[in-house]
């Protein structure tokens, strides 16, 4: 089978929010990056299906030039190659993003057969917007489901599980579709280090597409009222528990 | 007029639903809401038309179908925006209306302001910052991030009127086919009034048993950061955060956790945190109400025994939370 997952590079945010100076981004200078996490269970789970089913795995980002290190994260996971629609850093809208990946998926098809499946986040950890994958669907006229907790594949079909409140709830769709992951579908691998090596070695197709205007443009980021707050001490070790308790009494929960 | 989807539970409308209602009666003209299978009343929160889709496909959830509905009826009412919960299920259905219709969506708004162009501010990395944006839309496509904003009632006259959907086969496809039970094991995470969370400092999977037994007392629910899912000490569904449970304690009991931006998200619903933590620096301190420092290990052993005692001493009063003790 054939399995394509889409990964968004992300700063690790660490304990507080810092605006750049434009307050158009986050100040990252300080700050490492990774996938967003959501997808890395998207590429584990990749990786998982080609493991058990034989076929090709290929990771796709739309990125900045520097979002290479994610791919070859997840190539280091085992993903076969990867595909990097480089931007220049700014920021690319949902509407965007998704006719970007929208048209190096046709591309990508045209050359080497549909894919099987095509991962996505739920939704990215930075900008949240909880949509590229299924725009991406509903262009390629595929099905999808969301949010999912759970896949298995068997008979030319995707068994789904969504997290509810009170239980699961199950999707079977038949294949090709999209499918957008949350973290707790699986617990991703490390690398390893021939891992790593091999990584380094697997092909890379970069192209540049042209960012179009946004309809949802973004025109400043803002840190929320209420980091600072700086709590009341009730004590140090194990001698503060009779003030904790007390405090518990207090506000009615013990 | 603003058309806003109404999410309900066996006729109650959710309470992200009701926040939504709200903020569509701030963007003007009389608002109208959808709801699916089942009518909600909706007279207390100033809504003009309640409109019930009726179809025999609609038994169980299926996204595509509700998009579809959506954008049937916000084109017979001419809808000028169309509103849902940022919910799993509204962001879901939202972004499935705005890839059909070729339509930007806003998603997790907790303000929106009408006009030419539409101003909004919305969340980004789950509420731990916030973006503010213009949308140009012939219909603004809005999700209103959950508990942002408080439900106002308003007395309406609300018509009721029955909707008939014209729905293809194909929108029925991807569809809620079973629902499996979670075998019930304790307080959930999400609704517990009293959450102990356990990090990085618990220092390993066994070390989660003084944790469980101060939850058990308190009758409340286990938790832990995301380093501790990822190293395996516990499973993903007791992860409070941005990728894990969202939760709304009375009570948040914060032990050994740095507080990441990536934590905080999942408990800004919490009235109070109580952090214990071994750096008095840790960014934990600057989110929290209360501080212990200190070495968990000693400190939260001591809290149990000491609720204990304080017990023992008040007997016969029973245990003030229901679920009592289950350590």
């Amino acid at each position: 089978m054939r399995v394509l997952v889409c990964v968004k590079r992300v700063p690790f945010t660490g304990g507080k929010m810092v605006l750049a100076a434009d307050s158009m981004a986050l100040e990252t200078r300080h700050l490492g990056f990774t996938i967003s996490p959501h997808e890395e269970c998207g590429v584990e789970e990749a990786v998982r299906l080609i493991e058990a089913n034989g076929g090709e795995s290929v990771v796709l980002t739309l990125g900045p030039p520097e979002a290479i290190e994610q791919l070859r994260d997840a190539m280091a996971l085992g993903i076969d190659r990867a595909i990097h629609l480089q931007t220049d850093g700014a920021e690319w809208d949902p509407e965007a993003s998704a006719s970007a990946i929208l048209d190096a998926i046709r591309a990508e098809e045209e050359t080497y057969g549909p894919f099987d499946l095509v991962f996505f986040g739920n939704e990215s950890a930075d900008s949240g917007g909880f949509q590229v994958g299924l725009r991406v669907a509903q262009a390629l006229g595929r099905p999808a489901v969301t949010g999912l907790k759970g896949v298995k594949v068997a008979g030319g079909s995707a068994h789904c599980e969504q997290e509810v409140d009170g239980g699961r709830d199950v999707y079977i769709v038949p294949m090709p579709a999209v499918l957008t992951v949350k973290e707790g579908l699986n617990l991703p691998r490390y690398p390893s280090v021939p891992g790593r090596m091999r990584a380094g070695r697997k092909p890379v197709a970069t192209s540049t597409p042209t960012r179009p205007p946004a309809r949802l443009e973004m025109l400043r980021l803002v840190v929320p009222p209420g980091q600072g707050r700086r709590a009341e001490v009730l004590g140090s070790g194990p001698s503060a528990a009779p003030a904790v308790v007390e405090m518990m009494r207090k506000i009615g929960v013990a | 007029m603003p058309l806003v989807l109404v999410e309900q539970t066996g006729g109650t409308p959710s309470d992200p639903s009701l926040q939504t209602l709200t903020l569509a009666r701030s963007f003007g003209g009389p608002v109208h809401a959808l709801v699916i299978g089942q009518a909600v009343d909706l007279s207390q929160h100033g809504v003009a038309a309640t409109h019930v889709a009726v179809h025999d496909g609609l038994d169980s959830f299926a996204p595509d179908a509700w998009a579809a509905i959506l954008g049937q009826l916000s084109d017979r009412l001419s809808a000028n925006a169309i509103f849902a919960a940022g919910t799993d299920r509204g962001n879901d259905v939202m972004a499935r209306v705005a890839a059909r219709m070729g339509l930007p969506l806003a998603t997790n708004c907790i303000s929106v302001a009408s006009g030419d162009q539409i101003h909004l501010t919305r969340q980004r990395w789950g509420g731990s910052l916030l973006e503010e944006a213009r949308m140009r839309s012939p219909r603004p496509l809005i999700t209103v991030a959950p508990h942002t904003v408080v439900i106002e009632t308003a007395s309406a006259e609300t018509k009721v009127e029955k909707f008939t959907p014209q729905l293809k086969e194909q929108e029925l496809a991807v569809r809620v086919a079973e629902r499996v039970s979670t075998k019930g094991g304790g307080v959930s995470l999400a609704e517990a009034k009293v959450v102990v969370s356990g990090g990085r400092g618990v220092g390993s999977k066994e070390g989660f048993a003084i944790i469980e037994e101060l939850a058990g007392l308190l009758g409340g629910a286990v938790g832990c950061s995301r380093v501790v899912t990822s190293a395996g000490w516990r499973p993903h569904s007791d992860q409070v955060g941005q990728t894990g449970t969202k939760i709304a304690p009375e009570l948040y009991i914060v032990c050994g956790i740095s507080g990441a931006t990536q934590h905080m998200a999942g408990c800004k619903g919490a009235k109070r945190i109580l952090a214990i933590n071994s750096d008095a620096e840790a960014p934990i301190m600057l989110n929290a109400d209360y501080a212990v420092v200190g070495d968990l290990k000693e400190i939260v052993p001591a809290i149990s025994a000491e609720i204990r005692a304080a017990r023992a001493a008040h007997a016969p009063l029973p245990n003030p939370l229901p679920g009592g003790e289950r350590g």
